[in-house]
């Protein structure tokens, strides 16, 4: 565990030191430069670089830059009823020597249609869906998305957030 | 009541945790060294498309998630109630008939949302031989491998 903090906690500082921020499409190792299209696009870093930063994926919080204006992304093309959002934290408890994770419905909700998740991979109800850390990094439950377009694994403390004992008094109060 | 289950929880999962921290740590290990997160070369989330296109001559397709994100929620393209984008690379039947019809990319790059089909080199822009496949920290249960 303590390897793996370490692991964690290092290797955004790294990156910052040694890479450019965002490769310029010409030289990305996927757009072809030799083609008319590559150099009418938009390069990444002209957009990314003025948005809130964080030291992984896009180098964006893509959250924050919502909340905070930067971005209006529209949530709706085709006007099919209204666009369901929820407010409710999920505290996912089974995580062993690390902290408690903290799921929230709210930003998910605002990205995400409920039937991205439920029913499947997520049964709706808490506890009802056994997942664990290898399952995830393997590309299931969270890691479908983190991993792949949000925020990926290596950013244990974004999820795994909550101190056990705050975990505690948070569920003796939602008992009551 | 409380310290009951506490305890339960707290023994059986801390046992699975030290367990699982040795393997995530020969998991993460090669991730960690050899993708630090913003070091990989291409943007995050990056889709390369080249089921068919190769084959008939056309370079790959490049799909950025960064710049339609910054456009649009993700469920515009993936409810079952908008686009319908299954959220799995290459598993989504995507040719220039069914995109000349409105579906997939065009349901939005119809001269109308956004620019039209016309525009073959912006959206046929990859070098050819890549497979299709998506840039990321790691990939998920798509063609993609760590
Ligand atoms: C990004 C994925 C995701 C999205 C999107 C999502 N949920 Fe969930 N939801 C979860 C997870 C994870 C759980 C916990 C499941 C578990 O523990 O087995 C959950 C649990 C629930 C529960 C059970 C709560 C309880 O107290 O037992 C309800 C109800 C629910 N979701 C409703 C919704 C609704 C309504 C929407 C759309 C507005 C939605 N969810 C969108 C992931 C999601
Ligand atoms: C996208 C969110 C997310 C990220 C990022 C994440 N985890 Fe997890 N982790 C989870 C969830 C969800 C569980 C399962 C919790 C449950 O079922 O109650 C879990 C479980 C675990 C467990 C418990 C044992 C097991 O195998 O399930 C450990 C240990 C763990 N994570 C460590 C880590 C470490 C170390 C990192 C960073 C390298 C990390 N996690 C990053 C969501 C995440
Ligand atoms: C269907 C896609 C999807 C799934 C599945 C998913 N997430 Fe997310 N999650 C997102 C997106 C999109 C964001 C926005 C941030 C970003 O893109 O980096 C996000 C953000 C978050 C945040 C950040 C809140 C903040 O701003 O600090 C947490 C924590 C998180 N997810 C935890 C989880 C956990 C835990 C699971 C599994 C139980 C999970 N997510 C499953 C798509 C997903
Ligand atoms: C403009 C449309 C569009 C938007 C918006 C969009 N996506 Fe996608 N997404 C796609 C396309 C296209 C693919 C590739 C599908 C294929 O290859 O068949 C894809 C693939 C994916 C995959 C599969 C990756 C894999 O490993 O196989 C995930 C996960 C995903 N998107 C998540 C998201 C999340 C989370 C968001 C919002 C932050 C989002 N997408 C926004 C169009 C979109
Ligand atoms: C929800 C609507 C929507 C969908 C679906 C969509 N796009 Fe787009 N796309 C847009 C908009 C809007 C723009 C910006 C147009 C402009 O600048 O006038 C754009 C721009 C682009 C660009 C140019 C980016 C740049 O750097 O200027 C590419 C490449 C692209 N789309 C590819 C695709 C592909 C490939 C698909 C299908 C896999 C797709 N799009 C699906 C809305 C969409
Ligand atoms: C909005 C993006 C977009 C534009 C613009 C576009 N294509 Fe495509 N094209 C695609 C996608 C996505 C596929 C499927 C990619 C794959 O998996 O190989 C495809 C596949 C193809 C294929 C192989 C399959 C088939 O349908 O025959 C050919 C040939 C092709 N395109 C030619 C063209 C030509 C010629 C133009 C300009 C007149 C053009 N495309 C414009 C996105 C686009």
């Amino acid at each position: 565990m303590v390897l793996l903090a370490g692991l964690a906690m290092t290797s955004p500082a790294v990156a910052q030191e040694a890479a450019p921020k965002h490769k310029p499409l010409a030289e990305d190792g996927l757009h072809d430069p030799d083609l008319p299209g590559v150099h009418m696009l938009q390069e990444p870093g002209d957009v990314l670089g003025h948005l809130p930063a964080t030291t992984s994926g896009n180098l964006v919080d893509w959250n924050k830059a919502v909340r905070d204006g930067y971005i209006e992304p529209r949530a709706t093309l085709l006007d099919r009823g209204e666009v369901k959002t929820l407010d409710l934290d999920i505290y996912l408890p089974n995580t062993g020597d690390a902290k408690v994770v903290r799921f929230p419905h709210l930003e998910h909700s605002e990205w995400l249609d409920c039937n991205n998740c439920h029913p499947v991979p997520f049964a709706e109800e808490v506890g009802a869906t056994p997942m664990s850390m290898l399952e995830i990094l393997m590309g299931e439950y969270c890691g479908i998305c983190h991993g792949a377009v949000a925020f990926p694994l290596t950013e244990c403390s974004r999820c795994h957030s909550v101190d056990y004992d705050d975990y505690l008094k948070i569920r003796d109060q939602q008992r009551r | 009541m409380t310290t009951t289950s506490r305890s339960v929880i707290s023994s059986g999962a801390e046992r699975a945790g030290r367990r699982w921290s040795r393997r995530l740590a020969v998991l993460l290990l090669p991730l960690a060294v050899a993708l630090p997160p913003g070091t990989a070369d291409a943007e995050y989330a990056d889709v390369v498309l080249n089921r068919l296109s190769e084959a008939a001559d056309m370079a790959p397709v490049i799909f950025p998630h960064w710049f339609h994100r910054v456009r649009f929620r993700c469920k515009v393209c993936h409810s079952d109630s908008e686009l319908g984008f299954k959220m799995r690379v290459g598993a989504n039947p995507m040719d220039m008939q069914r995109l000349q019809e409105g579906e997939y990319c065009g349901a939005c790059h119809n001269g109308q949302i956004a620019w039209g089909l016309e525009n073959c080199e912006l959206c046929h822009s990859g070098k050819m031989g890549l497979p299709t496949h998506i840039k990321g920290g790691h990939e998920t249960s798509g063609p993609g491998r760590w």
